[in-house]
């Protein structure tokens, strides 16, 4: 499996991301000005605050040549991971339904959350960021769900964010670009947290079989 | 030479006559506008340390790790490996006080830019803040300004916040106390050292475009005159740009590690002039300046305020001419402005350019070196300077509910558990990233010290930063020997055995005697206790004339270590870990009322402090760390403020496990069960694990006092007639009580 | 050239969280009667060809899902 990794100016969590998909495969950072992502399998846009969340959090970022590359990868079917501000450029470049907003309390807040997947399954990763509440109208939040695009929720209580109905990622349509606030890469080794982050990883490279 | 006029522009600019007098001598003729500006801010007490240099060579500088000592951009010790550690805290205090957000944020950016301009790649970020007592709208803002100036700017650039501490004492109502502590890493062959050298080199400068950022004072220079509405065109708040400074890190470091550049130096206080004078100073060379070179963001600027500018995010770097063009390609990928300014000369003159023009011309020496350095005149004050105000009852009835006795010994744990000072500051560290870049084994509140994994060089480091300013004003030697063995404590109880320290000494008017006699004292303590320790100073900040119309705050000197361990994972939690594991109370803990926070609490504070035995307490550090290493100890946390039942409290909350304790061995050593509890003083450890595994690291010599177990929901200490006993969920909530305070309207 | 400000406000019926802390700190400073308070976003610039300014701000200065805006003209014409 080949990852690469999105590098923005203003990127913060490449390296961490880099490290992480190593676990399950291969993985080199694009700069954002290449039109090429060089044979990669799996691209993955991750935290920071490119090009300093300017205007709005990824807002910039989407209209970089790299992420003309990732959206031509993700209509062949390829899979994208867009984790914190990448999920933001996500949804920033219409790859993803809804938007990110401020947090409802108005501050950043950095804290290991318990999440749950679409099987049902526990896992515990941090958030960190102060542009995490997702939002949708109503309508849409009702297709996302019908069509179990919902990919991650904050366990009960645990919204960090005041997101709707506890949204913390999401997938698109056809399931293979996944966006979520959490951010697994700081969860992937048992000296500076937990491990659940690894699976998130793994269903990906596991996909691509 | 004619006497100066009676409002002269000197005065204006904090200059003395007889330092004017001086200046003209050193030139041998009178300054010039510009040159003016420039010896006004090098003569400043902020670049000069005119009144503190004297006292500061008494510090211990010297050590077999050490890699880079004081006088550089930041101190570095050898990890091992190839790799040093670089690390620094300075002040931004006025400049916080006026502007919370932007003092803090800034305070941040230029210690980052200290770190990294020595080739080292910033991997945390702690700090220290005081400010008044939290039923102040006024201190309520600073706070929130203050904090969220640091997420800001921290979590933007990618480095993790791994630690600090927040005080609120009234003294410091007027002059709240922003540190900011930098640690980074670097391979020792990458790094560089400020000295500009090579005479036809060229002096780039990278980075943001200059502005009118922080020129204030200065502006009395201004040859036209400040009309109604020209006060927006001279701010004295500098605006930091974390976005900026992410592209100048990364640009700084691939230019280092590429071999590009001579030497490097941030700009920070006194800008251009500072970084240029100070870069001269150390290489024994000269420099020319074009101001017409100048990247600027406003047209009109005059050359003293391109000299004198502290916009941000700007570094300075001398570059051999052959070089320049890949340093530019360099910037330019990294979108940061680079251009060249100006060239090394032998002269041994700072010369600043206006094109062919040249509009100040000075020596380097007289610049950096000419101030004259000040003895102080201490005198030792009569009795406590500062306020006293009774609140306990108040306090106690806040935390325990309206009908609790102050005088039970459980309504007053709760009182001092949920007292701002002691409470938990989770309301601030969750708003600091504190993970990013994988390195952090022990996050906010989970340990006595932040704990970093270096896996580059085969371990991990410790950073604690600590300081309590009430205990320096009872006793400013004691008291600060006091900071240090904190400090040692903190990082023991991660298993870490301390490099080096770095220190921001935070002190009224040093003009005045009884801050005079405070900042020599303390200093003596510093340096006493460094040497004691075996611990060496690599480098520091000074930050004086920091009182308001009520006075000086207290003397607060700061100090931080980085200490090394050999696996991150073995660090200690603070909190018990296991049902049924022995707890001990581990070293020479001698605890007494004064100075604690229960004493601040009944308006008793008052001068003196025993003295701690600063031999006793090392030696309890070194088997507190070995036992660490060896795995025999579960958990491990010093006691400090609000004493020995806060400690078993955090234990209790941080483990998630009650306990149950008696102190009878520690009131055999001749303490009353108030001083057990309740009082302070170094050399206490909070130690749990096996029985007997606690039990044989008495045979060092040290003494290990085996006081109860690990177990059940409530935090139980029998002390005679002054026993407590209280639900862990009561104690908890007393503790993380700060949220509601700060965010209550 | 033309000159123009574009208004840039968080839709009806998204939480304001921002207006929401604007609205509650008022009272204590002395100012009452206050209400929907909303706070957005302003960008000034100057274009040779006004009329490409919608596309430009509902492609890059808006988001369309969160946000409305408005388009006014600084100086004189339409």
């Amino acid at each position: 499996m080949r990852w690469g990794v999105l590098q923005f100016p203003g990127s913060c969590d490449e390296r961490d991301a880099l490290h992480a998909c190593g676990l399950s495969g291969e993985a080199r950072l694009v700069w954002h000005e290449e039109r090429d992502l060089g044979g990669v399998d799996a691209v993955v846009i991750p935290g920071g605050f490119s090009y300093g969340d300017y205007l709005r959090a990824g807002a910039i970022a989407r209209f970089s040549p790299a992420m003309e590359a990732v959206a031509e990868l993700a209509a062949d079917g390829g899979p994208v991971l867009g984790i914190c501000n990448g999920f933001q450029v996500l949804c920033e470049a219409g790859l993803l339904p809804g938007a990110l907003l401020l947090n409802d309390e108005l501050r950043f807040v950095c804290r290991q959350v318990e999440l749950v997947d679409d099987a049902g399954e526990r896992l515990s990763i941090p958030v960190k960021h102060g542009e995490g509440r997702y939002w949708a109208p109503q309508t849409m939040l009702d297709e996302i769900e019908a069509q179990g695009q919902v990919a991650f929720r904050y366990a009960p209580g645990q919204n960090p964010n005041g997101s709707a109905r506890d949204i913390a990622g999401v997938r698109n349509e056809a399931g293979n670009v996944l966006g979520l606030m959490p951010h697994p890469e700081h969860a992937v080794d048992p000296l500076t947290g937990s491990t659940d982050g690894l699976r998130v990883f793994e269903a990906i490279a596991a996909a691509r079989v | 030479m004619s006497a100066p006029a009676a409002s002269s522009p000197h005065r204006e600019l904090g200059l003395t006559d007889p330092e004017f007098e001086l200046i003209c001598e050193q030139l041998g003729r009178q300054p010039n506008r510009v040159e003016l500006a420039m010896f006004s801010l090098l003569w400043s007490e902020h670049c000069a340390y005119k009144h503190s240099r004297k006292l500061l060579r008494r510090l211990p500088t010297e050590g077999e790790r050490v890699v880079m000592g004081p006088g550089e951009n930041a101190g570095a010790v050898d990890v091992g490996g190839g790799y040093a550690v670089a690390f620094k805290v300075e002040s931004h205090n006025h400049p916080s006080a006026v502007e919370p957000f932007e003092g803090a944020a800034t305070g941040v950016g230029g210690i980052l830019r200290d770190v990294f301009a020595l080739g080292a790649r910033p991997i945390a970020i702690l700090d220290s803040l005081r400010f008044g007592e939290l039923g102040s709208v006024r201190s309520r803002h600073l706070l929130d300004g203050a904090v969220r100036g640091i997420g800001h700017y921290g979590n933007s650039i990618g480095v993790p916040t791994v630690g600090g501490e927040i005080y609120f004492e009234a003294p410091y109502e007027h002059n709240c106390l922003v540190n900011a502590m930098c640690v980074g890493l670097a391979r020792q062959g990458d790094m560089v050292r400020a000295a500009a050298a090579g005479v036809g080199n060229a002096v780039v400068l990278i980075g943001a475009s200059t502005g009118r950022d922080g020129i204030g004072g200065a502006s009395v220079l201004a040859s036209a005159e400040l009309g109604e509405g020209d006060e927006a065109k001279r701010p004295t708040v500098q605006i930091g740009d974390p976005f900026e400074e992410s592209k100048l890190l990364e640009c700084c470091l691939e230019m280092l590690e590429r071999g590009l550049l001579v030497s490097l130096q941030d700009l920070g206080a006194a800008g251009l002039t500072s970084s240029a004078g100070e870069m001269a100073s150390a290489g024994g060379v000269g420099i020319d300046v074009d101001v017409t070179r100048v990247p600027l963001r406003e047209a009109d600027m005059e050359p003293f305020e391109i000299m004198v500018s502290e916009s941000q995010e700007r570094m300075l770097a001398v570059v051999e001419p052959e070089r320049v063009p890949e340093v530019l390609a360099v910037c330019e990928k990294w979108q940061t402005g680079a251009a060249e300014v100006g060239a090394v000369t032998d002269s041994g003159r700072v010369r600043v350019l206006r094109g062919a023009e040249t509009v100040g011309d000075v020596p380097v020496g007289a610049l950096v070196d000419g101030c004259p350095l000040y003895d102080l005149a201490p005198t030792e004050p009569e009795g406590w300077i500062y306020g006293n105000e009774e609140v306990l009852a108040e306090r106690v009835a806040s935390a325990a509910g309206p009908g609790a006795n102050p005088s039970d010994p459980a309504a007053i744990l709760l009182a001092l558990l949920a007292s701002p000072s002691v409470a938990s500051k989770r309301w601030a560290f969750e708003q600091y990233d504190s993970v990013v870049g994988s390195r952090t084994a022990r996050r906010p509140e989970s340990a006595d010290a932040a704990v970093l994994a270096i896996p580059e060089a085969g371990g991990a480091i410790a950073v604690s930063i600590d300081g309590n300013g009430r205990r320096v004003a009872c006793d400013p030697y004691a008291g600060t020997v006091e900071a240090v063995l904190e400090c040692a404590q903190n990082l023991a109880c991660a298993g870490a055995e301390p490099l080096g320290l770095t220190n921001c000494l935070n002190f009224g008017n040093p003009e005045k005697p009884a801050p005079a006699w405070q900042l020599d004292r303390a200093v003596a303590g510093l340096a006493d206790a460094c040497e004691a320790l075996g611990v060496p100073v690599v480098g520091g900040n000074v930050s004086l004339y920091n009182e308001g119309p009520e006075g000086p705050i207290y003397p607060t000197p700061v100090v931080a270590m980085v200490g090394e361990l050999p696996d991150p994972g073995g660090a200690a939690p603070s909190g018990f870990a296991g049902e049924g594991d022995a707890i001990a109370m581990l070293g020479p803990f001698a605890p007494s009322l004064p100075g604690s926070e229960l004493s601040k609490l009944r308006g008793e504070l008052d001068i003196g402090l025993p003295g701690p035995e600063v031999g006793a307490v090392a030696a309890a550090c070194a088997t507190v760390r070995e036992a660490v290493r060896a795995g025999v100890l579960a958990s491990a946390h010093d006691v400090s403020d609000g004493g020995l039942a806060c400690a078993l409290a955090e234990a209790a909350i941080g483990g998630g496990i009650g306990c149950r304790v008696d102190v009878q061995p520690l009131r055999d050593r001749g303490c009353s069960p108030e001083e057990t509890l309740f009082g302070e003083g170094s050399g206490g450890f909070v130690v749990s694990g096996e029985r007997e595994g606690l039990e044989s690291l008495a045979d060092d010599g040290i003494a290990v006092l085996v006081l109860g177990e690990v177990g059940g929901e409530a935090i139980e200490i029998a002390a005679g007639e002054g026993s407590v006993e209280l639900p862990l969920a009561e104690a908890e909530r007393a503790w993380r009580s700060l949220h509601a305070l700060v965010e209550s309207v | 050239m033309a000159r123009a400000r574009v208004l840039i406000r968080p839709k009806e019926g998204i939480l304001d969280p921002q207006g929401k802390a604007v609205e509650r700190a008022l009272p204590a400073l002395g100012f009452e009667g206050i209400e929907h308070v909303r706070v957005g976003r302003m960008v000034e610039l100057e274009a040779d060809d006004a009329e490409r300014l919608p596309e430009l701000c509902e492609k890059l200065l808006a988001n369309p899902l969160i946000e409305d805006f408005e388009i006014e003209s600084i100086d004189g014409g339409g």
